[in-house]
């Protein structure tokens, strides 16, 4: 970082140094550099390069960077903060990173694999989320995808071919898909800018609804929306632990921030369009999908299938956009709940995988009484599980009411419950199940008389109390003064 | 320096280095070869000062030659002239280092002796591609693509103590030949209905066709008759049934040089032979309508054919295939522009991108033919573990075929969807987006065998010569920094 004479924050340019420092980070772990360790460094580097670029978010010229990649059709490698929006996920990213680099353990002699892709994720999800030209911002989420892929088949646990194969093939087909609307996208506007975008002639209704399909289903495959979504939770279950905590955690929002960046300002015709349909289908993420997570018995699938479930609820504050443009509570109440969602699942994964460690299982039946030997372990559990269910003062019932309250702002008295409302209404009941599944994890694992497994587990070690404790810690300060990430939002 | 020197210099190569093979006694082969990359070295970097008439000195002599109005030498003919160059440069290295096959199959005594030619040849075909690429005449159209076909003849069928490649050189033959009768066909029936073969005046005639009195049927029964030649050469279904079997069977630095060369001169010729034909209101729409149909048809059986293949050779073949129709569909688009860009740069961009990709995996598969003895994808099983660059390498260039973004591979297609989707072809582009979504499911195929699966016992490791080391890493290289960078091949094409 050089600050010019006179202190002219014009040459920060903190957003490229924040995507392209993991990726140099990458190239020397490759060439030979001590892969923990530079991988850490970075992490952490990277977390105050993002606080600072979070905190200058409102200054251009501190955080936009750009240049010519291709005169014509024009494409610029550009980067900033068109909106607080980029600058929450920027910051759930750098979050994610460091506690995805300090969990989990490199297997012997794979480690210049293991910390080169959590790199490359963590580059990749910066690069998404700090583009401001559309073809950057799809192709730095594909960058993240490919050593998802990777770890997946090559480290992961249980029948990880299939599962790897899986989440390649439907992430695959669901990339293609929502190319197929970018480039419409691109088509109807005339340009790559996301900025020049919103300035340009609104579409027409048809093109609108047209490219609001493709964006639906593209971004929602991405995000696992119902019925696409059963790629994720075998995915997730397999996964090394980082690798699961940076795409459940960050990576999968990308689909979310899309529709919010693109689909919602730029089409909202053709979002209205398809309203029932998406309402219909996120009430199956809700319901259904959580249905079945109730009847999990592994610790990990059953996470998995949570974290499909709960991408309903911010599908909910989308759809309450779309049936009102004019929602001024619904893109706060959706990044708010990302930002929530991301670090509860990141931090239950991460101690799902130390749960697998010490014991060797993350079956609910063979574990129970893990609370007397570890008892920091339970506690951070415990916390996290609350923060999932939506407990007060934890982040994601900030999130959770906001998007309630956000599916009733189009209420009107008169005309009684519209279509978002009794998707709200019936969504509510998700808060229960999620409780009740939650609730019966936590009993079956830390609770009752101690089995096999679990009588001498050791409790947390310090190194890995740091990344649990800095996810906490993130989780109660928003869950307690959300204003924190909603100021960034107004 | 007059441009045609460069076509010349190219053959008088080819026929030193015959000579020197012929009258050299050595027991080793493959300087012929090393030779014949510094002389292609030289010719490439002419081709950066040579000039067309239009921008000679006002009163040479040489720029009123007759010869001009024969060939041209603009930027697309400068750029596809470096092209088949650095290709044909790249295709006598891989050979060099592929000559352990080379002389196992051509003498029983397994020396050198007898695969000298098998680095000159490649020169001569070489010279056919450059003057395809200046075409400005159906009679030099059909001429050089003669010289690379006959030259190609050898090249196929080169292995000739093993039955595959001799089976690929015979079906090569006949349906070179075929193609080459419907090429000339139809060639003959566009001279009838214009009475001429120069494709300027042909452009001038159509500019008012009904004016000029051009009949209309016969001529676009001439046009289909040409497409179906050149559907022949570039892969195009349904004239694409010789690919498979003959990419199998011939030596490998031959199918890379067909993969690559020969389908770039097809390219190059299908974008000057239609020029005037696409821009006449007379024939544009019914040859843009088959470009269409021939782009949808190659796609889905290219890339849906491509999914069951178990090997890797095969596998490239029909990904030749699925890359032609692609390049079919952005050809389909006509007259559109795109940001500035026409069809035929779009075109020329995707093969300068394909070539990168294509050969640098041919350099892998060349090694692995040589020193595993297999070109089967399962011959890859493992190599991310024992030989972890390379697997990174070859997962690079299996992603950019496959179309991941910040590969060179994906700013080709995508150029090619955004020009179609301006062009309105709705049904094509549909077929081309399940078309690319089959493709990232046979690519990754390979990267997962690489990665996901286990080595047999006793594979052998896979040492890469000198040679092919830095023309992988090279190529991987370039692949990456053109996906992040692609503005040099484009301002190449200005």
């Amino acid at each position: 970082m050089v600050i010019a004479p006179g202190g002219n924050p014009r040459t920060l340019m903190l957003t490229p140094i924040l995507v392209f420092l993991p990726i140099v980070a990458f190239v020397a772990v490759l060439l030979g550099a001590p892969a923990r360790l530079t991988t850490l460094a970075t992490a952490a580097i990277n977390l105050v390069l993002g606080l600072v670029a979070i905190y200058f978010w409102k200054c251009p010229s501190c955080t936009g960077f750009s240049v010519s990649v291709l005169e014509q059709p024009s494409i610029h490698l550009a980067f900033g903060f068109p909106d607080g929006m980029s600058a929450v996920m920027i910051l759930l990213t750098v979050i994610v990173t460091v506690a995805a680099a300090l969990t989990g353990k490199a297997p012997e002699g794979r480690e210049t694999l293991h910390y080169g892709s959590i790199l490359l994720i963590s580059a990749g999800a910066l690069g998404a989320f700090a583009s401001t030209d559309l073809f950057f911002f799809f192709a730095f989420h594909e960058l993240a995808l490919i050593p998802t892929f990777l770890m997946i088949g090559m480290l992961g646990r249980g029948d990880r071919r299939t599962a790897a194969w899986k989440i390649t093939i439907y992430l695959g087909l669901g990339s293609m898909v929502l190319l197929a609307g970018l480039v419409w996208l691109y088509n109807a506007t005339g340009t790559f800018d996301m900025t020049a975008m919103k300035n340009a002639p609104p579409i027409d209704p048809a093109t609108q609804k047209g490219i609001a399909a493709l964006l639906l289903l593209g971004f929602g495959t991405l995000v696992s929306l119902f019925p696409f979504h059963s790629w994720a939770a075998p995915a997730y279950a397999s996964a090394p632990a980082p690798v699961t905590m940076l795409h459940a955690g960050v990576l999968k929002k990308f689909g979310l921030y899309g529709l919010l960046r693109l689909a919602v300002p730029l089409l909202p015709e053709g979002m209205n369009a398809w309203l029932t349909p998406l309402l219909v289908l996120l009430l199956g993420n809700v319901l259904w999908v959580g249905y079945v997570t109730v009847s999990q018995k592994r610790l990990d699938l059953m996470l998995g299938n949570s974290s499909v479930m709960h991408m309903g609820y911010i599908f909910l504050a989308i759809a309450a956009l779309a049936a009102m443009p004019g929602n001024d509570l619904a893109a706060p109440a959706a990044v708010l709940l990302m930002f929530a969602h991301g670090v509860s699942i990141a931090l239950l994964f991460g101690l799902a995988d130390r749960i697998e460690r010490s014991t060797g299982t993350l079956d609910l039946e063979d574990l129970g009484g893990l609370a007397k030997s570890a008892p920091a372990l339970a506690f951070l559990f415990g916390i996290a599980a609350m923060a999932s269910i939506g407990l007060p003062g934890l982040a994601n019932f900030a999130g959770e009411v906001l998007v309630f309250l956000a599916a009733f702002r189009s209420y009107d008295g008169t005309a009684g419950f519209g279509p978002v409302q009794i998707a709200c209404v019936l969504a509510i009941w998700g808060v229960v199940i999620s409780a009740i599944y939650m609730l019966r994890a936590y009993r079956n694992i830390f609770q009752g008389p101690a089995a096999d497994a679990t009588g001498n587990a050791p409790d947390l070690a310090l190194s890995e109390r740091i990344p649990a404790v800095l996810l906490t810690v993130t989780l109660l300060a928003v869950g307690l003064y959300p204003n924190l990430l909603l100021d960034l939002l107004k | 320096m007059p441009a045609y020197y460069l076509e010349a210099l190219t053959v008088t190569l080819g026929l030193a280095l015959l000579m020197a093979e012929a009258f050299v006694p050595t027991a080793r082969k493959s300087w012929v070869g090393l030779a014949a990359s510094v002389g292609l070295v030289i010719i490439l970097g002419l081709n950066f000062i040579a000039i067309g008439p239009q921008d000679a000195k006002p009163g040479a002599a040489w720029a009123e030659w007759p010869l001009w109005s024969f060939i041209e030498f603009d930027a697309l003919a400068r750029y596809y002239k470096a092209f088949v160059i650095l290709c044909t440069l790249l295709v006598v290295l891989m050979a060099v280092d592929h000559r352990r096959i080379l002389t196992r199959f051509t003498n029983r005594s397994g020396g050198e002796e007898g695969t000298g030619e098998y680095y000159a040849l490649p020169v001569f075909a070489c010279a056919g591609m450059m003057w395809m690429a200046s075409v400005r005449d159906l009679a030099v159209a059909f001429v050089a693509l003669e010289l690379v076909t006959i030259t190609f003849y050898v090249l196929v069928a080169y292995l000739r103590r093993n039955v595959g490649s001799l089976e690929a050189g015979v079906k090569y033959l006949i349906l070179g030949a075929l193609s080459t009768g419907f090429l000339v066909y139809g060639i003959a029936w566009i001279y009838g209905c214009t009475g001429t073969m120069n494709l300027d005046v042909i452009a001038g005639m159509l500019n008012d066709g009904r004016a000029a009195g051009v009949q209309r049927v016969p001529l676009l029964f001439g046009i289909a008759l040409v497409l179906v030649g050149l559907g022949f050469k570039v892969g195009a279904v349904p004239m694409q049934f010789w690919i498979p079997d003959v990419y199998q069977g011939a030596p490998l630095p031959t199918t890379a040089f067909l993969s690559v060369g020969s389908k770039a001169a097809g390219f190059i010729l299908l974008i000057r032979v239609l020029d005037p034909f696409l821009g006449s209101e007379l024939t544009a729409k019914p040859v843009l309508g088959i470009l269409a149909a021939l782009a949808a048809a190659t796609l889905l059986f290219g890339n849906l054919a491509a999914i069951a293949q178990t090997n890797f050779k095969r596998l490239l073949a029909y990904s030749s295939i699925a890359h032609a129709g692609f390049m079919l569909l952005a050809l389909a688009g006509g007259e559109t522009m795109i940001g500035g860009l026409n069809a035929a740069q779009i075109v020329s961009f995707y093969l300068g991108t394909y070539l990168l990709m294509t050969l640098a995996v041919f350099f892998v598969l060349s090694q692995i033919r040589v020193q595993r003895d297999g070109e089967e994808i399962r011959d890859f099983n493992g190599l991310g573990k024992s030989h972890p660059r390379l697997a990174l390498a070859l997962t690079v260039l299996m992603a950019s075929l496959a179309g991941v973004p910040l590969t060179a591979g994906f700013i080709g297609k995508f150029l090619v969807f955004a020009i179609a989707v301006k062009a309105g072809l709705w049904w094509p582009v549909g077929i081309a987006a399940i078309a690319a979504a089959a493709g990232f499911y046979y690519y990754f195929k390979v990267i997962r065998a690489m990665w996901w699966a286990d080595a047999a016992d006793g594979t052998p490791p896979v040492v890469l010569p000198q040679l092919t080391r830095y023309a992988v890493a090279g190529l991987t290289l370039a692949v990456v920094v053109l996906g992040f960078y692609p503005q040099p091949i484009l301002d190449l094409l200005k």
